[in-house]
């Protein structure tokens, strides 16, 4: 199958883009100024992400919907306000982890931001689920670009009147170029920021005007060390199918709601593992020095026997050290216990710590 | 006079009496990106022609630094280890890696000039 490429395309051309080949789509993995100064220009400034390969899904229906979903998504979604956000997943019947995503409730019904290695199968799994009784739509025919990092809101405001309003994990339709924006106030990186989804014809235009007034273009490298900065999981990586939400650590995203009634596929292993506890779970490491364990790196206790595994590792340019998550047998997994990592055949000294790596500055919402 | 050559691998060697000067191309730093980790050999230990000689970690990736020719280790630069980021800034001078003590100068024969290097890298941009 011949790969991809983004509406943007020309533009990450025009920047000087390395791409790589991911989920199938030609994308920009960083520009001529490379991965740290992209990275620091987000944290300090405001940077841009090509993220139209994520998945774009609109599901149309009433309350009839929003009573099917919740047979498979562990959300009070009933309450969820309209134009309001929400990150979870999507399980198996073993609650094993088959897409981490965001669904928002839209006038229509909701929008769902899946991930682009998972998109074509997560619609299969939820047309199936769903008895194809609602309109579904994976829209093509929308580009996703995330702005990010503190001077963004006023940039994008510049452009977009009226962005600098919302809340953050909250959204609504906006108007740019005369045509309707569907802007959300969220993203990846820890920082402040908006994802917007735009017509394919005019996200280019957008895009050099957010360049033109301060903000520059960052590719995937950079929002790779901005996200485990951030502690933020990155599926297939940190996340699936062989992981749950309460392993991964995520049990805050399960509404306490709907686990006291517990009719949500994968209910039963959810419940029963925060009743009894879980055998791993997801931690962030920290190595001492400047060694980096990627992913796969095993981590041993002090007395040299092997209790996890690194999923996402690398040099965090904000921390200005190596920062890590992986997962560790359970009674490992408290705050300052010593760890080792095994890195080329050499054991290095490491350290459980909370996550994030970096503080978040988002703007506070209204939930 | 000394003579800079180099290899397939993209490091460079420069040779003065018989202790030769290793580091990587401009070429090399160019496609790694930002060097967030060095590791270097161990001074006093022998590394032999084509073997690994030390580690460099982007922020995306691990890559061996193999040495071009064999010989004991007399010398390593602690000054990349401690800022990698010299390695993009100066690669090809200030940014040396180690110098070895080298036993068998014909191995320097197989190795490249620096034409015959830009056309490789050229050819080899990936």
């Amino acid at each position: 199958m011949e790969t991809k490429k983004t509406s943007l395309y020309q533009l990450h051309q025009d920047c000087n883009a390395k791409f790589v080949e991911f989920a199938g789509y030609q994308m920009p993995i960083r520009y001529s100024e490379g991965i740290v100064e992209e990275h620091k220009f987000t944290r300090n400034h405001s940077g841009i992400f090509d993220v139209s390969h994520m998945g774009q899904l609109f599901i149309y229906g009433g309350d009839e919907l929003i009573k099917d979903l919740e047979k498979i998504f562990p959300l009070d979604l009933k309450n969820l306000k309209l134009n309001h956000s929400k990150y979870s997943f999507l399980m198996d019947k073993d609650a094993g982890i088959q897409d981490d995503l965001i669904i928002t409730k839209i006038d229509e019904g909701f929008l769902i931001i899946l991930n682009a290695a998972c998109k074509d199968n997560d619609f299969k799994i939820l047309k199936e689920l769903l008895k194809e009784q609602y309109k579904m739509v994976l829209d093509e025919n929308r580009s996703l670009i995330a702005i990010q990092g503190p001077k963004s809101s006023q940039i994008l405001n510049e452009i977009v009147d009226g962005v600098k309003d919302l809340n953050f994990m909250s959204g609504n339709w906006f108007l740019f170029d005369n045509q309707k924006v569907y802007i959300t106030r969220s993203g990846y990186t820890g920082e402040d920021g908006f994802e917007i989804s735009i017509l394919n014809n005019y996200a280019d235009k957008l895009t050099r005007e957010l360049i033109n007034k301060g903000s520059k273009l960052a590719g995937l490298g950079a929002r790779d060390t901005l996200r485990l900065e951030a502690g933020l999981c990155l599926y297939g990586h940190d996340l699936d199918k062989d992981k749950t939400p309460v392993e991964a650590n995520l049990k805050w995203a399960i509404s306490k709601e709907r686990i006291s009634k517990g009719d949500f596929i994968g209910s039963d292993i959810i419940i029963k593992q925060l009743n009894d506890g879980v055998t791993k779970i997801r931690v962030g490491i920290k190595p001492e020095g400047r060694i980096i364990a990627r992913e796969k790196t095993k981590i041993f206790n002090q007395s040299d026997v092997h209790i996890g595994e690194i999923t996402s590792g690398t040099f965090g340019p904000s921390v200005n050290g190596p920062v890590a998550m992986g997962y560790v047998e359970n009674e490992f997994s408290k705050k300052n216990t010593k760890v080792f990592l095994e890195v080329r055949g050499k054991k290095y000294a490491a350290n459980i710590c909370s996550l994030p790596f970096y503080k978040k500055s988002y703007v506070k919402g209204v939930n | 006079m000394s003579e800079v050559k180099y290899s397939k691998e993209h490091e460079w060697i420069k040779l003065e009496g018989d202790v030769a000067t290793i580091g990587i191309t401009k070429h090399a730093t160019e496609m790694l990106g930002d060097i967030v980790f060095a590791e270097l050999p161990e001074k006093g230990s022998n590394v032999e022609k084509d073997g690994t000689a030390g580690v460099v970690e982007s922020t995306k990736a691990a890559s061996d630094v193999y040495t071009p020719v064999s010989g004991e280790v007399v010398d390593t630069n602690q000054e990349i280890v401690d800022d990698p980021s010299k390695i993009n800034q100066d690669p090809e001078n200030s940014a040396w890696f180690f110098k070895l003590k080298i036993k068998d100068k014909s191995e320097m024969d197989s190795l490249m000039n620096k034409d015959d290097y830009d056309k490789f890298a050229k050819e080899n941009n990936t």
